[in-house]
């Protein structure tokens, strides 16, 4: 009897979620960000978005080409990659640094650890700490917003740390993003909406981001260290609206593969990235400290998650 | 208020049946009874070819404990005994039928009207020569499951039907409440319980009600609605969610106090109580968008689900997939000739199933496994043992806690079959941890 059945194993239906669908929900939730980008930064920030993401794909498509492995810079993994680091570059960068930042996020820290789902470190951030290691001038030359000849300008965290409180903008300025900073990291609110949109879509779990955001602000706001006049509100609220906090909390702290997978691991993870980066920003060298606390961490992750197995059910 | 379990995800339940009657249907020429159609031994035929048979003789036994006699539906004609497809897909020995459209019954069935004055062990007895099995899929052998070691302190009536499509159950409630409350008394009567509880999920409304008011004037029974989420009719997740116990791995239901029987079950207990005649026939959905008609049927055993099909007027678009079962557990079918047995509650028939496990990405660690495990494992960690056949690690993280209810690859982004993975390392687990549990440790 012929027929055309199709026999395989159980289940026979699925949520139809695959990897590229939750890729293009987190390039949707970065759009805001990206558009405001480019608001503020102009064709500044076109050029380092399009360098990054380019320069991330290529270089996925070509490593695998080489190596003759199955190619997956189709996958939009490569192409989130690239603008995460991108949205974490100052508006003044050289393209050429750019595009090899993407180029060792992809090929080095992605790659080279077995690819998608293998690497122990957040890309984007192993490529950005790489630019601030190589080129520390270039990474820490911030412009003002929407200023077409490039007026330099020095962002909220710098503007705090060295008191020169006459020249820091508005609350409402920092809550929107019309301040110097990295292209994709200045507008609060742009982030905000991504990250919702990720919640809504059930792309990340809150845990991370309010554990890392609320630890983050306790320890700011009893132990900062404020010399200007306004209040501890004042400048905690400050402190996390600035220097890519939000950026990182919501898309890279967040990134699956490089945190714990465990609900309360990822609890723990949050706080640690609350702790370092307070202890960067208020005892160290840089004033921002989000891209080292979450490396740090993610290099943690692993033991955290083995720590915080679930109970199964038949364990007693 | 609805209660619930940590875990397990919402699946579209497309219970498009589930206002539909169940309608007998045309007599089927040819009957085939496989001699599987229960948990444990085989049973051997106690006919041969040339016996005529009737409705409700035995024709296959065992003397195993855990083995359960397989009867005939129709009467007629013994035409062979050989290997015919069974539902799980295997090659299993079957007795063949030739209906001969009378259905005489057999002589002078045993019908009680007063159960009370029977001791446990005879009901059981009964039970047993009924050929009652766990009609909600499973078949586990019912006088087993009624003859615990230890006195059990709750009877939990399964009618949670989780799984998309099936509304078996769904239509035994709403048709014949009363049988099964007498049912339910007649099991707490054999397992010496005063009360029991009937779980049934809130996308059944129309049976909470029909079963409401059939135990209405009667206090030892409690409906209690649950949250429609899949898999809460898995019998550990049902004694959780119920009691609030989590069954200890690689134990039973019966070991935290708790009996578990589905709701068709309870029914035929109360049937072959009452009349005396074994169970001979059940309630099939037939579904799907390939299914000219949609319906719900009465079908005696050993009718082959091509003939069913018809019943509901056939294939309206080519079937690229028909599966006996559930499509989260359920078993894709090579061809349409094995036959309804006891445990076959659906035969779902899709033109254009989904390609579901057909790619080939690495995992990503999105932790969706780990959000919806209902049993709170690892499900990543598992599958990747699995594939390199690691049962310590395995082992390690409670693969025998696993009871397969898909949820894991149902939600997983890069389109693994985690399922299937853990499936495969299960027999090697479970004879790990019996002789480490041999070694005392």
């Amino acid at each position: 009897m012929e027929n055309n059945l199709r026999v395989t194993t159980a289940p026979h239906v699925h949520t139809k979620s695959t990897i590229t669908g939750i890729m293009r929900d987190v390039l949707i939730a970065l759009l805001p960000a990206t558009v405001m980008s480019v608001v503020y930064f102009g064709i500044r920030a076109v050029g380092i978005i399009v360098t990054a993401v380019l320069a991330a794909v290529l270089g996925e498509w070509l490593f695998e080409k080489i190596l003759k492995k199955k190619n997956t810079a189709g996958d939009l993994s490569a192409a989130v990659t690239g603008l995460l680091l991108a949205l974490n570059m100052p508006p003044t960068i050289p393209l050429w640094m750019v595009a090899l930042g993407s180029l060792f996020a992809i090929i080095v820290v992605k790659q080279i650890f077995g690819g998608l789902g293998k690497n122990f470190m957040n890309p984007a951030l192993g490529g950005r700490c790489f630019m601030l290691i190589a080129w520390a001038g270039a990474m820490t030359q911030f412009i003002e917003p929407c200023s077409v000849d490039a007026v330099s300008c020095a962002t909220q965290l710098t503007i705090i740390k060295e008191s020169m409180p006459s020249t820091l903008p508005s609350m409402f300025d920092a809550f929107i993003g019309r301040t110097a900073g990295c292209i994709g990291e200045t507008s609060a609110l742009a982030l905000i909406i991504g990250f919702i949109y990720m919640l809504i879509r059930g792309i990340v779990s809150i845990r991370i981001p309010l554990a890392y955001i609320l630890t983050f602000a306790v320890l700011t706001f009893f132990f900062g260290f404020n010399s200007s006049d306004m209040s501890m509100a004042t400048f905690t609220l400050y402190q996390i609206l600035s220097g890519g906090l939000l950026l990182g909390a919501f898309f890279m702290a967040t990134d699956y593969v490089t945190t714990p997978i465990t609900p309360n691991g990822k609890i723990i993870f949050g706080i640690g990235c609350g702790v370092l980066t307070f202890v960067i920003r208020r005892f160290g060298g840089y004033p921002e400290g989000v891209s080292f606390a979450i490396i740090l961490m993610n290099l943690a992750a692993p033991i955290i998650e083995e720590r915080t197995i679930p109970k199964p059910y038949g364990k007693m | 208020m609805a209660v619930s379990f940590k875990g397990g995800i919402h699946v579209k339940d497309n219970k498009i049946t589930a206002s539909c009657e169940a309608k007998p249907i045309m007599p089927c020429k040819e009957h085939i009874y496989p001699l599987v159609q229960h948990i444990g031994v085989p049973v051997s035929p106690v006919v041969k070819v040339g016996d005529t048979v009737k409705v409700g003789q035995k024709i296959a036994d065992s003397d195993a404990f855990l083995s359960v006699p397989v009867h005939s539906s129709i009467s007629g004609k013994v035409t062979a005994i050989k290997e015919h497809t069974h539902p799980s897909g295997a090659r299993v020995d079957a007795i063949f039928v030739e209906n001969d459209n009378l259905y005489t019954p057999i002589d002078n069935p045993r019908a009680i009207e007063d159960y009370s004055t029977l001791e446990p062990s005879e009901l059981i007895g009964i039970i047993r020569e009924a050929g009652i099995v766990g009609m909600g899929g499973a078949g586990f052998p019912t006088h087993v499951k009624l003859s615990p070691k230890e006195q059990p302190k709750y009877l939990i009536v399964n009618a949670a039907e989780c799984e998309p499509y099936i509304t078996s159950d769904h239509r035994r409630m709403v048709e014949n409440p009363e049988d099964i409350i007498d049912g339910v008394h007649i099991v707490m009567h054999i397992l010496g319980l005063k009360n029991a509880y009937i779980g049934i999920e809130k996308n059944k409304g129309e049976c909470i009600d029909a079963m409401r008011k059939a135990a209405r004037y009667d206090e030892s029974i409690s409906i209690i609605t649950m949250k429609t989420k899949y898999p809460q009719g898995a019998e550990k997740v049902l004694v959780k969610t119920i009691t609030g116990k989590n069954i200890p791995i690689a134990k039973l239901p019966a070991d935290v106090g708790c009996i578990v029987i589905n709701a068709d079950t309870v029914y035929n207990i109360s049937k072959a109580v009452r009349t005396g005649m074994p169970m001979t026939e059940r309630i099939v959905t037939v579904s799907g968008d390939a299914i000219a008609e949609p319906d719900n049927f009465i079908v005696p055993f050993g009718v082959p689900i091509s003939f069913l099909i018809d019943s509901a007027k056939g294939f309206k678009e080519e079937p690229k997939k028909v599966i006996i079962g559930g499509p989260m557990t359920g078993s894709s079918q090579f061809g349409l000739d094995a036959p309804i047995v006891k445990t076959s509650s659906a035969i779902l028939a899709f033109a254009n199933p989904p390609h579901v496990f057909e790619k080939d990405s690495p995992c990503i660690r999105c932790g969706r496994c780990v959000t919806h495990c209902p049993m709170q494992l690892v499900p990543y960690k598992l599958s990747h043992a699995a594939m390199n056949d690691d049962v310590d690690t395995a082992l390690k993280y409670n693969v025998l806690d696993c009871m397969q209810c898909g949820v894991c690859s149902y939600v997983c982004p890069s389109r693994t079959n985690q399922m299937a993975n853990i499936m495969n390392i299960k027999p090697a687990a479970i004879s790990a941890f019996r002789k480490e549990q041999g070694n005392g440790k």
